[in-house]
Formats: C-alpha cells, sequence, structure tokens
C-alpha cells in the first residue's frame, strides 16, 4: 500500500473508529464505514490538512469511498 | 458557573450598546474576546476599558471579503474561535408601500446574509474542537412582525430558521446554535422612538420598564456557558413579558 494510502486509512480509522480492515479500496464512507454527511465533510477537511491540498466542493462530492480519496489525493498531491 | 476562561469569542456589533454589554459580561466572565465593528473609536475605547485579552477587529459586514477573512483573523489574534455572538445589525424602516429595494437589501445583507457568512467561517474550528457556542441576536419583531420594519423582521425571524437548521446539523459535535430576542432595549436604536411610541410601548410590556443591554448580555453568558451545552436550536426572549412565547 502506497503512503499516501496509508496516512489516508490512518485518517478513516481514527475519526469513524472502525478496524483497518474494513477499510477496503472499495468501501464507501456512508454505507460501509457508518459515516454520517458530516463526518464525510470532516474528513475532506482532514485529508486537506494532512496533505495540504485544497479539495474544492465538488470534487469532495466524487470522494465516496476510501479508494476515491486516495486515488484524489494521489492526483492532486 | 458560567466560567468562560480560556475561552474566545468574537461579537459583531461590538461598538453598539447590546454588542458592547455582551463584550463586556463574556470578557468579565474570563473570556477573550474579538470586538468587531465598523467604528474604530469605540471598540478601541472599548478594549481599553476591557484592558487584557481584547481585540480590535474592525470589519464592514456588508463586504463579503472583509465578512469571510473576519473568523480567521479573530482565531489568529485569539489563538482560537470557541464563540460567535452576530450582535451586528442596522434598521432602515418604512412603510412596506414605500420600501426600497436598497432599504430592503441593505438589512437582510447586514443582518441575515453576513450572520450566515460568519456562522459558516467558524464552523470548521468548533466541529475540529468539539466544542462551540453560536449566538445569534434577533429581536421580538422576528416573531411578532412591525409596522415599518418589514426588512428588519424578516431578517430576524430569516436568522431564527437559519439558526435551528445549523443547530441540527452540528448538535453532535458539540456545537450549539441560539438566539436571543431581545424585546425593547434601551440603546441608541430605540432612544431614536418619541416618547408617544415610548408610553405606548410601556404599556404593552407587564415589566413595566424597557430592558437593559446588560440583561441580553446575561441570556449571552448563559448560551456561551458550559452549563448550556444541552441548549441547542432555542430562541431565548428576553422581553419583560411583552410577548410570550
Amino acid at each position: 500500500m502506497s503512503d499516501v494510502a496509508e496516512r489516508v486509512k490512518k485518517i478513516v480509522v481514527e475519526h469513524l473508529s472502525v478496524e483497518e480492515d474494513k477499510v477496503t479500496e472499495n468501501a464507501s464512507f456512508i454505507d460501509d464505514l457508518g459515516a454520517d454527511s458530516l463526518d464525510t465533510v470532516e474528513l475532506v477537511m482532514a485529508f486537506e490538512e494532512e496533505f495540504g491540498i485544497e479539495i474544492p466542493d465538488d470534487a469532495a462530492e466524487t470522494i465516496q469511498t476510501f479508494g476515491d480519496a486516495v486515488k484524489f489525493i494521489d492526483g492532486a498531491s | 458557573m458560567f466560567d468562560l476562561t480560556g475561552r474566545t469569542a468574537l461579537i459583531t456589533g461590538a461598538s453598539g450598546g447590546i454588542g458592547g454589554a455582551i463584550a463586556r459580561a463574556l470578557h468579565g466572565q474570563g473570556a477573550t474576546v474579538a470586538l468587531s465593528g465598523t467604528r474604530v473609536d469605540p471598540l478601541q475605547a472599548l478594549a481599553d476599558e476591557l484592558g487584557e485579552r481584547a481585540h480590535v477587529l474592525p470589519c464592514n459586514l456588508s463586504d463579503a471579503e472583509a465578512v469571510t477573512a473576519l473568523p480567521k483573523d479573530a482565531a489568529a489574534a485569539m489563538g482560537g474561535l470557541d464563540i460567535l455572538v452576530n450582535n451586528a445589525g442596522l434598521t432602515r424602516d418604512n412603510l412596506f408601500m414605500r420600501m426600497s429595494d436598497e432599504e430592503w437589501d441593505a438589512v437582510i445583507d447586514v443582518n441575515l446574509t453576513s450572520t450566515f457568512r460568519l456562522c459558516r467561517g467558524v464552523l470548521r474550528g468548533m466541529m475540529k474542537a468539539r466544542w462551540g457556542r453560536i449566538v445569534n441576536i434577533s429581536s421580538i419583531v422576528g416573531t411578532t412582525g412591525n409596522p415599518g420594519q418589514g426588512n428588519y423582521a424578516a431578517s430576524k425571524a430569516g436568522m431564527v430558521g437559519m439558526s435551528k437548521s445549523l443547530a441540527q446539523e452540528v448538535a453532535s459535535r458539540g456545537v450549539t446554535v441560539n438566539c436571543i430576542a431581545p424585546g425593547f432595549i434601551t440603546t441608541a436604536m430605540t432612544d431614536a422612538l418619541n416618547d408617544a411610541q415610548k408610553e405606548k410601548l410601556l404599556g404593552a410590556i407587564p415589566a413595566g420598564r424597557m430592558g437593559t443591554a446588560d440583561e441580553i448580555a446575561s441570556a449571552a453568558v448563559y448560551l456561551a456557558s458550559d452549563e448550556a451545552a444541552y441548549v441547542t436550536g432555542q430562541t431565548l426572549h428576553v422581553n419583560g413579558g411583552m410577548a410570550m412565547i
């Protein structure tokens, strides 16, 4: 797993209080990891801080799964 | 009770009667305060009076960019922002049939839109901290209406609906959002009333007197405190009994 993926996973595990092995490529934050809509906003805020990037609202909406997040951050940073 | 030591608060309209009283009261409970308003001299005078833990941050609330920058500036000056008091407001009274678009827009912009922008601007920090207090100063006329104040009443009623919506979104993060609805309070805004108007008003107030800015400030201290953690989305009417809602 890439460095980015490791860091994203750590944030997700901490923020959503889920087991690390639940955070798989296609795991949906809302459907599989128990996030509510506010959690997804907070996750995006946390990603922005961790990676020093800006995630615009329209891009944030496309980040539904762990894999989406890693892919977006890989492309942005 | 109601100890605010270590808390940081931004108060808009702090050069006015109610805003100044709120700033003094929060400061008196131990909070660090950022005083915002358009008139620098009275803000500076208040900061000088308060001494330590007081910052002056002038801001024109009809300027969107300045409003967006204000929460960041306040957080930078105080090292955080735990409490936001949206107190700034203006009136442009006119009979409905004569009210211009400009009079409508000016009141909605400053009273409602700037409140929205400031609330939005402070959320990130409050959500991360899992603690925050937003106190929006509405008005009795937002509930009862008032002839000649269609714009002002709309802005103050809008504030209540907005606060209730936001309160539901952020309650799980330890952030509360409440309104205070003052009745008739002795300030520059109500000094503009003539004696006949005042006489008529007093007849409608069971307490038989106008309220004081300090009585609004006490309500703000309560809503900003740890003790009010379970109170959110509410409107606290402080009006001497003139409307019991």
